[in-house]
């Protein structure tokens, strides 16, 4: 099987959908010539050229908006939003439009848009340019959102969201970029909705997003030297949720901690945690606990950052906390 | 729209007297769709929330007769003038106000979001300023396929200081596509009047097209033709691939804000000159020199199919609550 980046895994959906299918097209804030701030576009310019390949202004509402125009006369948008920090700015369309045009209709139209989207800390750029804003989104009856963290994941969900005929909001971590994993020869779709078991274990669920999968499979590792059988599940799609597969793991483990990397109060944690303690409370040894940064917009100092953003010790202690529970 | 040509019949930059005709009967069928809609409200039997446009229909008549059938609109929360007159028939919107599942939007929009997709409208909106950008994209679309089609926004002079409208408008411009983007300038947001919401004169409000190099066509929002010859002048120029057109049309807003709107911001004298003097129907009917009969005739026949549209929407048919749940995704294909 070949290897790619993380980056490059993006960049192939993107580069297959815009060569099979002349609906799909890419907006974005120097997406173009620069190939974007992330590098994830670079080249696309070259082969599919400026009409397809848009740079845009630093309009985040228009660019999102007009998403959803091109996409309800049946285009299938790419939007780039350069860092997730920037959605607030097109907070409007995204809610309002993009989530709602369908109801509204009464199944008149439908919005096959995709808005890609970074974020992550770790690189002390300050409190405006590294949240992790997930969790928003998935309050938003209408929209889809994924959060990938593995080469293979992310090709096969992008390519799912693009083919989807609903908004997708598509997080990338910023720090996964780099990362090398294999993937298929051919691209296989991944079907939004599907969880993925990455270590299966038997005495603790670790339910994880984005870096934080890195991150618990590292705990992991380290928790089995200590004789703790950890399984470790990344939801991929956080709506719609695979909550079968999330259940029948924690019903398996009895225990279970969620992790990630945005604030835990509010976080995506607290409805793994409301979904898992509903459909599992007889199973359930000890009570959730959850990972996630501490309540602070992120500081520049990296001793500070570091020190609220959650780390593989973070979830190892909150394994350790939910096997001492009797 | 079935209706245009009929109705327009222009010729040599006039309209016919048919076509003035034609105008004069759809922009009473909207005063009197409006006028009922008020009545059933108060008298309880609608719904929400309720925002009429008596006063504007010029605007929402000679904009929409310039159009095509397939090309689009997007409304705002005074969409039922702009609803009737790029086709959908009186009976789905008043479907649509009574929540029914015959309804325009089946009961999932009411008045602020009325869509019919089939004739070119992807909906009202409840957001000042938030059809904008889809307008832009819809219009992208058209330009991408070499399609002959133009998308159309309506806002209002409260609109254009969303950053909504400028974005999109710089956007739209820069990109040179298909896209018209009508100023519906009545002088009011909501109940703030243009001098304590624009830096500029109202009457100047279309100045801000300069400030994106964009073609500014301005026309009296009261006179129906004026309204349909500059649309078809912006229609024109949309589809050249010079770039997309703010069309500025003054018009006036002869009632509330809302329906039930005691207006204790306006004066009262001003309201009651503008009704005397800028009532788009009675310029009209003036210049058509419409007979007592003839207005009457007319009034009649519309008055009747308002009354029809009533009965329809009573005689509906209401949603399951579940139903709800119906249309909030769109299906995946297995």
């Amino acid at each position: 099987m070949p290897e790619l980046t993380y980056r490059e895994a993006v960049r192939d959906a993107l580069s297959r959908a815009l060569r099979e299918d002349d609906n799909v097209f890419l907006m974005g804030e120097d997406i173009a010539e620069m190939g974007g701030s992330m590098a994830v576009t670079q080249g696309l310019l070259d082969e599919f050229g400026p009409k397809r390949i848009r740079n845009t202004p630093i309009s985040e509402m228009a660019i999102v908006g007009s998403g959803i125009g091109a996409a309800i006369q049946g285009m299938r948008p790419v939007v780039e939003i350069m860092y997730e920090d920037f959605l607030t700015l097109s907070m409007e369309q995204l809610v309002n439009q993009a989530a709602k045009h369908r109801t509204m209709s009464g199944g008149q139209v439908k919005v096959p848009l995709t808005i890609r989207t970074q974020g992550g800390a770790g690189w002390s750029p300050g409190a405006q340019h590294a949240q992790q804003l997930e969790a928003w989104f998935v309050h938003v009856p209408g929209l889809k959102v994924v959060f990938a963290s593995t080469p293979e994941d992310v090709r096969g969900l992008l390519w799912s969201a693009i083919y989807d005929d609903n908004p997708v909001v598509f997080f990338e971590h910023r720090t996964l970029y780099p990362l090398k994993g294999e993937v298929p020869e051919e691209l296989e779709p991944i079907p939004l909705g599907k969880a993925r078991i990455h270590r299966a274990g038997e005495d603790v669920t670790v339910v994880a997003t984005g870096r934080l999968v890195h991150d618990a499979l590292q705990a992991a590792e380290t928790a089995e030297g200590e004789g703790i059988s950890v399984e470790v599940v990344d939801p991929r799609t956080l709506l719609p949720l695979d909550e079968e597969t999330i259940v029948a793991s924690v019903k398996k483990t009895n225990r279970c901690v969620t992790a990630h990397e945005a604030v835990v109060r509010g976080g995506f944690g607290a409805e793994l945690a409301a979904v898992i303690q509903h459909a599992a409370f007889d199973w359930l040894d000890a009570p959730i606990e959850r990972v996630g940064s501490k309540f602070a917009p992120l500081p520049f100092a990296p001793v500070m950052e570091q020190y609220v953003v959650p780390q593989v010790e973070d979830v190892l202690d909150a394994i350790r906390r939910t096997v001492a529970r009797a | 729209m079935s209706t245009v040509e009929e109705k327009a019949g222009s010729g040599g930059g006039r309209v016919s007297n048919e076509g003035l005709r034609g105008f004069f009967r759809e922009m009473l069928l909207i005063r009197r769709f409006e006028e009922k809609v008020e009545e059933r409200f108060r008298a309880g039997e609608l719904p929400g929330f309720l925002h009429v446009a008596i006063g504007q229909e010029a605007v929402a008549s000679g904009v929409c007769a310039a159009l095509e059938r397939e090309d689009v609109i997007a409304s705002t929360h005074r969409a039922h003038g702009h609803s009737i007159a790029k086709g959908t028939p009186i009976e789905r919107i008043m479907a649509e106000l009574y929540g029914k599942t015959e309804g325009c939007s089946h009961g999932y929009g009411g008045s602020m979001h009325l869509y019919d997709v089939d004739v070119g409208n992807l909906g009202a909106n409840a957001v000042v300023a938030g059809g904008i950008p889809g307008i832009v994209g819809a219009a992208l679309a058209f330009q991408m396929r070499d399609e002959k089609r133009v998308a159309v926004a309506f806002f209002g002079d409260g609109a254009t200081n969303a950053g909504t409208f400028h974005e999109s408008l710089n956007l739209a411009q820069l990109w040179k596509v298909p896209a018209i983007f009508v100023l519906e300038n009545n002088g009011w947001a909501e109940s703030t009047p243009a001098k304590q919401h624009l830096p500029l004169p109202v009457d100047e409000l279309g100045k801000r097209a300069l400030a994106y190099g964009m073609k500014l066509i301005e026309a009296d929002g009261q006179d129906v033709e004026a309204v349909y010859l500059a649309a078809l002048a912006a229609r024109e120029h949309a589809l050249s691939g010079s770039g997309p057109v703010l069309l500025h049309l003054r018009t006036y807003r002869l009632v509330g804000h809302y329906v039930g709107d005691p207006q204790v911001y306006r004066d009262k004298k001003e309201l009651e000159e503008a009704k005397a003097t800028k009532d788009p129907i009675e310029l009209l009917r003036a210049r058509l020199e419409l007979s007592d009969d003839e207005f009457a005739t007319l009034d009649a026949e519309v008055t009747a199919e308002v009354e029809a549209s009533v009965e329809f929407a009573k005689a509906g048919t209401d949603p399951k609550p579940e139903d709800a749940l119906a249309n909030v995704y769109a299906p995946v294909d297995a």
